[in-house]
């Protein structure tokens, strides 16, 4: 899978040769049905077709050359071809994809646990719930959350990042996906997925774009593109007796080639290509979108609520330096510190273990004298019991909270502490011996670089971003005012980010999020575009509408990018197909009514040198820029973060006028060749 | 152009402009107050009249019932006035003891002004007798008028109403809203209106005709009628039926340069104001200038190409010694000249009036265009009383479809999200136009039936009968004469036109209405597009006319521009 993040050029052989294979098999009207447009311009080629024929049989009827009916058949079919391979095209990149991950779904045994014993069954053949084992070096024979144990795990083939990672009992870093490998220890899991309803099998079918439906701003726009369709279809039938009123006999060729120059078919051979393309960028980002319409929402967000660590700020915060309350020796703290600490498994215990190991050469305890009490929620603390000696660290409030409850009394010295830590974006952390408080545990966050610059985009955008952190009031102000975010949420619980998030939403507005514990599963529900990082609970992976491979929550603004980018794309297309349409009735209706009204040549403004030339050259052009077009459909148009009106402006200039003028050259020159080559 | 008619044309806009505000605030007071103004002596009125027809009016009605009402209101006007035409005979006030009226014609002419589309296959003064004018026509030219502002109204509510404990999911109450346009707006302004005109030598009687001898001694007969009292709500409600063949060209009918300016304001005063009210009700006056600002750009433009078209002469008459620089004199009021009857010509075709003062047939194969691109842009060129205003909002959510892709948001106007619910809806209604024009018209140039009333052969017959089929859907009345249209054919289909032109695109209004309504509203930001903005107003304009010309330009290429072209190597038609 990791071939996934390499660079691809757009059009490699092997997939362009698929491709075309593919368009053809496309033909089939129950495909061609799902896109109206393009059905319409199937049903007109066989219809000349079938004329093209008539005339070769019985040449009596032969209103205009052999050569002509039959080029202009030929390139009707090639618009619908051209129009079947853009789709062809982007789902191929994205069954090769599938096939990568497909061989990954190998057999493979389980050792499932039954009744306590170890019998060895099929892998396919485990349901929800059963109970498996798994040692180092074996593959995990399915999804699921590992009950007991620790190892660490290669998920390269899912994520395509080669470097480890752990997975352990407990805590939001339970989950394992199926066909991954355990490098080291032995885990026992409990399979969370039915066979056929795995991730990867989700992952596969989204990947091959099986399960794609349209999304509701795809059918809105195929409702615009059908409605200018039947427009067209009305002015085109009309013509026949509004032409035969003027003593003008119209070939049904030269009228199917009228209609099909004039109903959007560039935006329509397109659409689902922008889609396709638009799913597979998010998977390039190593995003997993469970729906386009996830997607296509994630381009209308104006909320994101980032976590502030491992978004804004460098991972976990560290533990900087110890400080003391007057009258008592760092040494004492320190010691008191590291012991409160050894049992807290979170980055930031680590981090004041590693402190007080380097820095007071605090090492070598004996681990059975102690009961340790490990953090909670709940208490906000973590300690350990030394016999009658009660020693514990955690939140400034809490510690107070503890001390006074054995008491003792926390004086303004430590008050002061916290509140000058907290100013500076720290986070203090109080450590207690019995009812005293010993002194100050500074963890410091370091907010990422270039992060800031990357919110003024938003602001430009107008997206509003808001940090959620578990810190206080005052040192979440430091860090969000350091950030240059709009807004911050301290203090937050599960119930206050889902809270958050409804009232945003009773706003109208569309908030997306993202998350990996068990308890942001809600609020990942709740979220417009919830995104779970994968190294999440499976909770929180089934609540998001989509999972991103890096557990990188950054990401999220990159998602933001894509959606905004499917749906501009889809908008600058089809102002540049109806924009199409001016030059090509400049180009057809001359060449129609001129045998009967020889006055209307000055309508031949391009002066196409014949009749036949010019409905040709419109013909071919019309063909022909789909597949020119192609690049732009998959890459999608840039996004620049501008504001609303400025954006329109240069979308309207590029796409619209551009729209009008490109067919006018593209449609001349077309012609020049023709002539040149002498085929007309 | 002369001076002359450049002063007036400033003056005109100018007057529009400056009416806008102060007429827009009063009908949004009328309307979308707790408490409509003059409460002791309309206001009186006004109650007086729910409780004479059994309205309540603090009962709001969802789009489909609104719709409902719509339907039977104009299904009980038509059969009325139906019956009125087919009695005149037997009724009181026929002084000229006119006829009963056929059963075609009178189909058709109850249809075309209960649709306020006022298309008249007869002449008046020869076929209908004054209770016909006043009770069959006239209750039309008040009623539809309203119900078009009730429909529009309805709209309005539907994109700027937030969905609230009260008011969730109503559109308003057309009963209410109708009675309003009446006691209101409609009846007091003919009032003042009709004085006015009177006072300008127009002609208000009920008496039969005058028996005169001209100065050649030859006996003639002038007819008389209630015609200041008609005029005024002929205008005002963008009717157009005149009381006489010639309509407004009649100096009965439009005696002075200044009833005919007055008359010109009249046709515009409602629809522009109307786009104020809207912007009130959105609670940004912006978002109803964008509207205005969108009508006045197509509507100058539009007067601009005419009056050139109209002052170049015509080629046919290229040896002959007449005045060639006074343009194309055919078929005009000598009182209005050029620039007059092509201000009126423009005025009414852009607001769907349809009255005319100069006959449009006899225009340049492109003066004629003009007019007739007019009404086929759909009407919304300020267009006609509330169906200028729901024609333009539709069009504006066309707009900000392709607007909001553009700047990579799901679309949304005013706040609510467009989606293929909405989609459907405006298309259904963008389609019922081209359908119906393009349908009849094809039928009526391939039918001997349709033929045999054609006044021209070639490209100016092609003209006449596509003008015909788009004044009759569009609700113009306008007619190009030159076609015979008094004829079981042409009274069926353009009767039918006139229905499908009016009530098809009326319930996909209200459908769409009532599906905004209950919609939740995105607050503003920098990433949402401003539709109040000069750049949304170039797109809206463009919207129009690329979806309108895209569908109407082979036809027209048939017609007026094969006509114009082939004027110019000196053949006409």
């Amino acid at each position: 899978m990791s071939s996934r993040n390499a660079e691809r050029s757009l059009f490699e052989p092997a997939l362009i040769m698929q491709a075309a294979l593919a368009s053809v098999r496309k033909l089939a009207p129950q495909h061609m049905i799902k896109n109206p447009v393009m059905f319409v311009v199937e049903v007109g080629s066989l219809l000349t077709l079938i004329l093209c024929l008539r005339d070769v049989m019985s040449p009596s009827s032969v209103t205009s050359p052999h050569w002509f009916s039959a080029a202009v058949c030929l390139w009707l079919w090639f618009t619908v071809l051209f129009g079947n391979f853009a789709e062809a095209v982007a789902e191929g990149r994205g069954k090769a994809q599938a096939d990568t991950l497909r061989k990954m779904r190998k057999e493979t045994r389980a050792r499932k646990l039954c009744d306590g014993k170890e019998e060895s069954v099929s892998a396919s053949a485990l349901r929800k719930g059963d109970i498996v084992l798994v040692s180092a070096g074996e593959l995990i024979p399915g999804d699921g959350e590992i009950i007991e144990g620790i190892a660490s795990v290669d998920e390269s083939a899912m994520t395509g990042e080669s470097a480890p990672v752990i997975r352990e009992s407990g805590g939001d870093r339970s989950a394992v996906t199926g066909g991954t490998k355990v490098l080291s220890d032995h885990i026992t899991v409990r399979i969370s997925a039915d066979p056929g309803q795995s991730f990867l099998d989700r992952m596969i079918a989204l990947v091959e774009g099986a399960s794609r439906q349209k999304t509701p701003n795809e059918i809105a726009l195929h409702i615009l593109l059908v409605g200018l369709t039947l427009v067209f279809l009305f002015a085109c039938v009309s013509l026949v007796p509004l032409g035969s009123y003027s003593q003008l006999r119209l070939s049904i060729t030269v009228v199917v080639a009228l209609l099909v120059c004039l109903i959007p078919t560039t935006i329509s051979g397109l659409l689902s290509a922008i889609g396709i393309a638009g799913m597979d960028r998010m998977l390039r980002k190593n995003v997993l979108a469970m729906s386009g319409r996830a997607v296509e929402a994630a381009g209308d967000v104006d909320t994101l609520l980032l976590d502030k660590t491992g978004t804004i700020t460098m991972g976990n915060r560290m533990a900087t330096e110890l400080i003391p309350l007057r009258g008592v020796a760092i040494d004492a703290l320190a010691d008191a510190a590291q012991l409160a600490s050894l049992a807290d498994e979170t980055p930031e215990g680590r981090s004041i273990v590693v402190l007080t190991k380097d820095r007071y050469g605090l090492r070598g305890r004996d681990a059975a004298r102690f009961h340790f009490v490990p953090f909670s929620a709940q208490t906000r603390m973590s300690g350990c019991d030394d016999g009658a000696r009660v020693i514990r660290k955690g939140a400034v409030e809490a510690i107070r909270r503890h001390v006074e409850a054995l008491g003792g009394s926390a004086d303004e010295e430590l008050e002061a502490l916290a509140a000058r830590i907290g100013r500076t974006g720290g986070t203090p952390l109080a450590v207690s011996d019995g009812s005293s408080v010993l002194g100050v545990i500074h963890l410091k966050d370091i907010v990422k670089g270039g992060i800031k610059e990357r919110f003024e985009r938003f602001r430009a955008m107008g997206i509003r971003t808001v940090m959620i952190t578990g810190d206080n009031p005052q040192t979440a102000a430091a860090i969000a005012q350091e950030a240059g975010v709009d807004d911050f949420l301290a203090e937050a619980t599960p119930e206050t980010k889902l809270r958050l998030i409804k009232a945003e939403q009773d706003k109208g507005k569309l908030v997306a999020m993202t998350g990996d514990g068990t308890n942001d599963a809600p609020a990942l529900a709740q979220a417009d575009v919830g995104v779970a990082m994968n190294t999440g609970t499976q909770a929180a992976k089934e609540a998001g509408n989509m999972v991103d491979l890096d557990s990188n929550p950054t990401k999220l603004l990159e998602v933001v990018e894509v959606g905004k980018q499917i749906l501009m794309t889809r908008g600058c297309l089809t102002t540049f197909s109806i924009a199409n349409d001016v030059a090509k009735y400049f180009a057809i209706l001359p060449a129609l009514f001129v045998p009967a009204f020889p006055q209307l040549a000055p309508l031949n403004i391009m002066h196409l040198s014949s009749p036949q030339s010019a409905i040709l050259a419109a013909v071919m052009f019309n063909a022909l820029i789909i597949v020119v077009l192609i690049p732009l459909a998959l890459r999608g148009v840039r996004y620049r973060p501008l504001g609303a009106a400025q954006l329109l402006r240069r979308s309207l200039l590029v796409f619209g006028l551009g729209g009008i003028i490109t067919p006018f050259v593209g449609i001349k020159l077309l012609d020049l060749l023709l002539s040149v080559l002498n085929l007309v | 152009m002369s001076m002359f008619g450049v002063l007036q044309a400033l003056l005109f806009l100018l007057c529009i402009t400056l009416l806008t505000k102060p007429v827009g605030l009063y009908l949004f007071a009328v309307y979308e107050s707790e408490a409509p103004p003059l409460a002791s002596t309309l206001g009186r009125l006004e109650q007086l009249l729910y409780r004479l027809c059994g309205v309540d009016p603090k009962q709001q009605q969802r789009w489909s019932s609104y719709a409902q009402s719509v339907l039977l209101f104009g299904l009980f006007g038509i059969i009325a006035s139906f019956v009125i035409l087919r009695l005149q005979q037997l009724l009181p006030l026929n002084p000229q003891h006119m006829q009963s009226v056929s059963s075609d014609l009178a189909f058709n002419t109850a249809v075309s002004f209960a649709t306020n589309t006022n298309w008249q296959s007869y002449a008046g003064e020869s076929t209908l007798s004054h209770l016909s004018q006043m009770a069959a026509l006239g209750f039309h030219n008040f009623t539809s008028a309203a119900v078009g502002i009730g429909v529009a109204l309805a709209l309005a509510r539907g994109l700027t109403r937030k969905p609230g404990p009260y008011g969730d999911h109503c559109v308003g109450n057309l009963w209410v809203d109708l009675i309003r346009s009446l006691v209101y707006v409609l009846v007091p302004l003919s009032l003042l209106g009709m004085l006015f005109f009177v006072s300008q030598g127009m002609v208000q009687s009920l008496s039969a005709p005058i028996a005169a001898h001209t100065l050649d001694g030859v006996p003639q007969l002038i007819p008389m009628g209630p015609v200041a009292s008609q005029e005024v709500i002929k205008q005002l409600g963008t009717n157009g039926g005149g009381f006489f063949n010639v309509n407004s060209a009649h100096p009965f009918e439009n005696p002075t340069p200044l009833t005919n300016f007055v008359a010109l304001l009249l046709v515009f005063l409602l629809p522009a104001a109307l786009t104020y009210t809207y912007g009130k009700m959105a609670g940004d006056t912006r978002q109803g200038w964008a509207l205005f600002g969108a009508m006045l750009v197509l509507f100058v433009v539009g007067l601009i190409a005419t009056t050139a078209a109209e002052q170049s002469p015509n080629p046919a008459l290229a040896g002959f010694p007449i005045d060639h620089a006074a343009g194309n004199m055919e078929g005009k009021e000598v009182r209005f000249g050029v620039f007059g009857s092509a201000l009126f010509a423009t005025v009414t075709t852009a607001a769907s009036c349809g009255a005319v003062n100069a006959m449009h047939d006899s225009f340049t194969p492109l003066g004629g265009l003009i007019p007739l691109v007019n009404i086929q842009l759909g009407e919304v060129i300020f267009g006609g009383v509330g169906s200028g205003l729901y024609g333009m909002l539709i069009f504006a959510v066309l707009a900000v479809f392709i607007a909001g892709l553009l700047v990579g948001r799901t679309p949304e106007y005013l706040g609510k999200k467009i989606e293929a619910k909405e989609m459907t809806l405006a298309m259904l209604y963008v389609l019922i136009f081209p359908l119906v024009v393009l349908g009849l018209s094809a039928w009526a140039a391939t039918s001997s039936d349709g033929l045999s009333a054609l006044g021209s052969a070639g490209p100016h017959g092609l003209t006449e009968i596509l003008y015909a089929f788009s004044s009759a859907v569009g609700n113009n009345g306008s007619a190009f004469a030159g076609l015979s249209a008094n004829a079981p054919f042409w009274n069926l289909t353009l009767g039918v036109a006139m229905l499908l032109g009016r009530y098809f695109m009326i319930i996909p209004v209200l459908a769409l209405s009532g599906s905004m309504i209950g919609k939740k509203t995105v607050p503003k930001g920098p990433g949402t597009f401003p539709t109040g903005s000069l750049l949304f107003v170039g797109l809206l304009i463009g919207v129009i006319v690329i979806l309108g010309a895209l569908t109407f330009f082979p036809a027209l290429s048939l017609g007026p521009l094969a006509e114009h072209f082939a004027a110019q190597y000196g053949k006409v038609y």
